[in-house]
């Protein structure tokens, strides 16, 4: 059955199978391949997108289940927070390999838009569900950080 | 280097036909002279930014005498040939060819620096294009830390000879001498009529001359460079901030469909029957398809399963699980990894296989004053990139074409020649980027399973790996048990050290036989400890392999210098004497290491040892400036300890402190890391920075929390987080890096990171606590604080 979803701002028309979670929604059927797949269960944060301006997994959120909620995708994040974190980003080279930043910087963003001064235990505490295993969290820390100065 | 040895080889490709092996974005050029424009205009009027010149330029692109064929095939590294490498268009904008994957270590970003520095290029008009897997362009495995050693002078020559070929063809336009050209970042100007030229305007008239010799090459000097040794930008960082880039998971062909594979549960377990009717009332799911059953040895051929076919990859998965297989029991499932354990440790306490001998190690340490012993254990461990593994496959007609996330796409290439049956010049491999590998995408399978799969359905397919396959499906870094000791003399002098190796060997996955740590990894942090004790005996130890062995990130160096680095600061603590102390006078005066005098073949990561030599000054140079910067020996607040731990390995120097905290429950905290790397010349040292500090956390998370084991041929983990990783809050809360300058020749920084991790943090961990941890991991994935009263400690 067709469902239409909001996706960074236009709204999408989905033939999916029922129970079909938005991150393969995102990467099949819309070819928006910016969100990753790093588990499907949960664990790594690869696949965060903004559901409501709220980061959340999208492997483990079905997209029949969004009941007119707006995603917004690592390819449509605009605004002040999201430019201060990709410019901190591109600033320092944050990435290695990339496969786990759409998920990070999904993150980094809902982080100072909820907060604009962190700690270090807010960053910890906001992005300790992104795993990465090229071990960039030293990056991570110092770009919000710099981010953060920026706003 | 050391892998190739068992590599599947077909007929060395020597000769090459370019048509229909090189992509549209490859330049062609078969006769080998200087490069081909992308257009056949040679009449360019551009206006220049920067550039006081607008005015129409004609350059005739004839040659005053026909070119003949490239003089630098065979430089030191391989084919220097600008051609291949350099692509300048019209408009000015230059496209380096990157042959090596891109997979985090920034290989696009500092290949680029290498040429475009030579070359004199304008670092705005750069731009990269990604090798397809061709043998044309030399050795493309991009593994063993060696993109920068292995192509920094060969790079360097074919962007210098380009530079002095655009300057040739700016001479003979002015009707100058060469000598009075100059070539900067993309402009040619020159001393006698003051008037410049732009590369772009330049560009067909110079493909068109003869390639300079490299006698007749000026290379530029250190002080010269512009970007080499400069903390040039990432050349993926603006894309993957948007999303954007293509990894192996990423690829999108038209009219794909997607695969997931029900891999055997155990390594040559095969199908007996399968029931698939539960999978085809899955919605989305298009077929099932039985992949061939895999027989030893390993190599890279695919595990076999039944491969679900679907519209989309969750369909796909949803068939995966509605699937019934019944699976034999195959060789392996009388494979437990715990008791083997127990059986590697008996094996380790009676003498293997000399891998170094010098003095009697056996005797003097039953002579000595003080004995020291320990043994060392490390589960296995897998590789988990953060993508899993994917290919896409398409056929056209006879021609098959891949795109996935490879380290060596020329391996793929041939791999899938030999296990398809089909002529190599029929295929092409893309290599997209990787998201992520540390090996594990140096193998293949899942490239062979697109192919087969693509074959069978008749459209394009691509493979997608779960995290379940990736962790259940590995070619797993061993376990290890490692037997030391030690014997002092009255004054706490090392006399004599004795280490037996035990674990399966990367051997055994390309050849069943092979039942002992080989030479190749016993030199990973065994052979080549560099210590200067009378009497040295390195052993390797018989061990059979339950499961696919493989290469990750520092290889065999990971646990081999957890064991030496450990024992180290334990011969330090027999002799009451300070552990940074201790291995400084372990390691000796200042001095050239010659292991062939002590009975060994160390093969030096495939380095002349006259190039790469075993310094043991530089060793204690990155020694005392770690502990420098860590302020080592200062006063610590109660609970916290300092550790240190140093090893060379892929010919680069590195020594890490760390410092952790330790509450009286258990919990730890890495206060700190500071690491001195001593890696030769360095082409990025921002990037090399960022390779320490990964590798290095790579080392913590597999030491503290990584832990593959094996029931009945079977890996017990399957996801996040029963196979755990390391995460933000555990991270170190603070790491400093320094890259000592040097002029030496460029070593690899993608893994030396990794081995003094674990023992640096192990050695913290008992200067905090009085604690030994002698086995990884210290943690494990259901706890989150040391196991205080373990045995263990
Ligand atoms: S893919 Fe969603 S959290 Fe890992
Ligand atoms: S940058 Fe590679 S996984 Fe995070």
């Amino acid at each position: 059955m067709a469902v239409t979803i909001n996706i960074n701002g236009k709204d999408e028309t989905i033939d999916a199978a029922p129970g079909t979670p938005l991150l393969w929604v995102l990467r099949d059927h819309l070819q928006m391949t910016g969100t990753k797949f790093g588990c499907g269960v949960a664990q790594c944060g690869a696949c965060t997108v903004h559901l409501d301006g709220e980061p959340v997994r999208s492997c483990s959120i079905p997209h029949d289940a969004l009941d007119g909620g707006k995603v917004t995708t690592i390819e449509g994040k605009e605004g002040k927070a999201a430019k201060a974190i990709r410019d901190a980003w591109v600033n320092l080279n944050v990435p290695q390999c990339g496969y786990c930043q759409s998920g990070q910087i999904m993150s980094a963003v809902a982080l100072l838009e909820a907060n604009p001064k962190p700690s270090d235990q807010d960053i910890d505490d906001a992005m300790s569900g992104n795993l990465c295993r090229c071990a960039t969290y030293m990056s991570i820390r110092r770009a919000i950080k710099q981010a953060a100065a920026s706003l | 280097m050391f892998f190739e040895n068992f590599i599947p080889k077909g007929d060395e490709e020597i000769t090459e036909v370019v048509s229909g092996s090189s992509g549209s974005s490859i330049p062609v050029n078969l006769s080998r002279r200087g490069f081909l424009t992308t257009t056949s205009a040679f009449v360019v009027g551009v206006t220049l930014a920067g550039c006081s010149q607008a005015e129409e330029v004609v350059i005739d692109p004839t040659p005053p005498t026909p070119a003949g064929p490239s003089p630098l095939t065979e430089v030191k590294g391989g084919d220097a040939t600008p051609s291949l490498w350099i692509e300048i268009e019209a408009d000015g904008k230059v496209k380096i060819t990157c042959h090596r994957s891109e997979m985090g270590q920034q290989a696009w970003t500092s290949m680029t620096q290498i040429v475009a520095d030579e070359l004199e290029a304008d670092w705005a008009k750069v731009e990269v294009v990604q090798a397809l897997g061709n043998p044309k362009y030399g050795d493309q495995n991009t593994d063993g830390s060696r993109s920068v050693r292995y192509n920094f002078h060969r790079l360097r020559v074919a962007g210098a000879a380009m530079r002095q070929m655009l300057c040739q063809a700016a001479a003979n336009h002015w009707g100058i001498e060469l000598a009075d050209c100059r070539a900067e970042q993309g402009v040619v100007s020159n001393s006698v009529n003051k008037k410049t030229l732009t590369y772009g305007q330049l560009a067909e008239a110079a493909g068109n001359l003869q390639v300079p010799a490299e006698d007749q090459i000026v290379l530029k000097s250190r002080d010269e460079w512009r970007f080499i040794g400069k903390e040039i930008s990432s050349l993926t960082v603006e894309k993957i901030v948007r999303g954007e880039g293509t990894f192996g998971q990423d690829v999108q062909r038209e009219g794909m469909v997607y695969a997931v594979i029900a891999h055997p549960p155990r390594v040559f377990a095969e199908v007996q029957s399968f029931d698939d009717s539960q999978t085809k009332q899955v919605q989305g799911v298009v077929r099932t398809v039985k992949l061939p059953d895999a027989t030893a040895p390993a190599l890279f051929k695919p595990l076999g399963g039944v491969a679900v076919i679907a519209k989309d990859t969750w369909s796909a998965i949803q068939g995966r699980e509605a699937l019934v297989v019944e699976w034999s029991d195959g060789p392996n499932k009388e494979f437990n990894s715990e008791p083997y354990f127990d059986e590697l440790s008996a094996a380790a306490k009676n003498p293997g296989n000399p891998q170094r001998s010098k003095g009697d190690a056996a005797q003097a340490i039953k002579d000595a004053s003080t004995k020291v012993s320990a043994e060392y254990r490390s589960a296995f461990i897998v590789h988990s990139p953060m993508e899993p593994p994917s290919a896409t496959a398409e056929w056209n007609g006879d021609e098959l074409e891949c795109w996935a996330c490879v380290q060596d796409p020329q391996t793929t290439r041939r791999t899938l020649s030999e296990l398809l049956q089909h002529d190599i010049e029929k295929i092409k491999v893309n290599a997209t980027w990787l998201g992520g590998a540390f090996g594990r995408k140096s193998k293949c399978d899942f490239v062979v399973e697109a192919a087969i799969l693509a074959k069978e359905v008749g459209t394009p397919v691509k493979v997608v790996w779960t995290r379940e396959d990736e962790i259940q499906g590995g070619y797993y870094h061993a376990m290890a048990v490692q037997n030391f000791e030690g014997g002092l003399d009255a004054d706490g002098k090392a006399l004599a050290y004795q280490h037996r190796t035990a674990f399966p060997s990367i051997g055994s996955t390309f050849n069943p036989a092979a039942d002992e740590p080989g030479p190749f990894e016993c030199d990973l942090g065994a052979t080549d400890a560099p210590f200067d004790i009378p009497n040295i005996q390195v052993e390797a130890v018989k061990a059979k392999a339950g499961v696919r062995i493989g290469w990750l990130r520092s290889v065999a160096n990971i646990h081999h210098v957890f064991g030496v680095q450990s024992f180290a600061a334990e011969m330090a603590a027999a002799a009451g004497k300070d552990q940074k102390d201790y291995l400084l006078e372990l390691i000796g005066a200042p001095r050239i290491v010659d292991l062939s005098a002590e009975n060994s073949k160390y093969g030096n990561y495939g380095a002349d040892i006259e190039e790469y030599p075993l310094d043991a000054d530089r060793l204690a140079n990155v020694i005392r400036k770690a502990a420098d910067m860590a302020k080592w020996g200062r006063d610590l607040p109660a609970g916290h300890g300092l550790g240190i731990a140093v090893h060379r390995s892929f010919l680069s120097y590195v020594a890490l402190v760390v410092e952790v905290a330790v509450d009286a429950e258990g919990n730890l905290t890495i206060v700190g890391c500071w690491s001195a790397v001593d890696a030769g010349t360095v082409v990025n040292p921002k990037h090399v920075k960022h390779q320490i500090e990964g590798g290095v956390i790579f080392g913590f998370s597999n030491a503290l929390y990584g832990k593959i084991s094996v029931t009945e041929g079977q890996v017990d983990q399957a996801n996040f987080p029963d196979w755990r990783l390391m995460r933000m809050d555990e991270a170190p809360k603070a790491f400093e890096v320094e890259v000592i300058e040097s002029n030496a020749p460029p070593a690899g920084v993608g893994e030396p990171g990794t081995p003094p991790a674990a023992p640096a943090l192990a050695n913290a961990i008992f200067a905090a606590t009085g604690k030994r941890y002698r086995t990884l991991p210290i943690i494990g994935p259901d706890d989150y604080t040391l196991p205080l009263n373990s045995d263990n400690a």
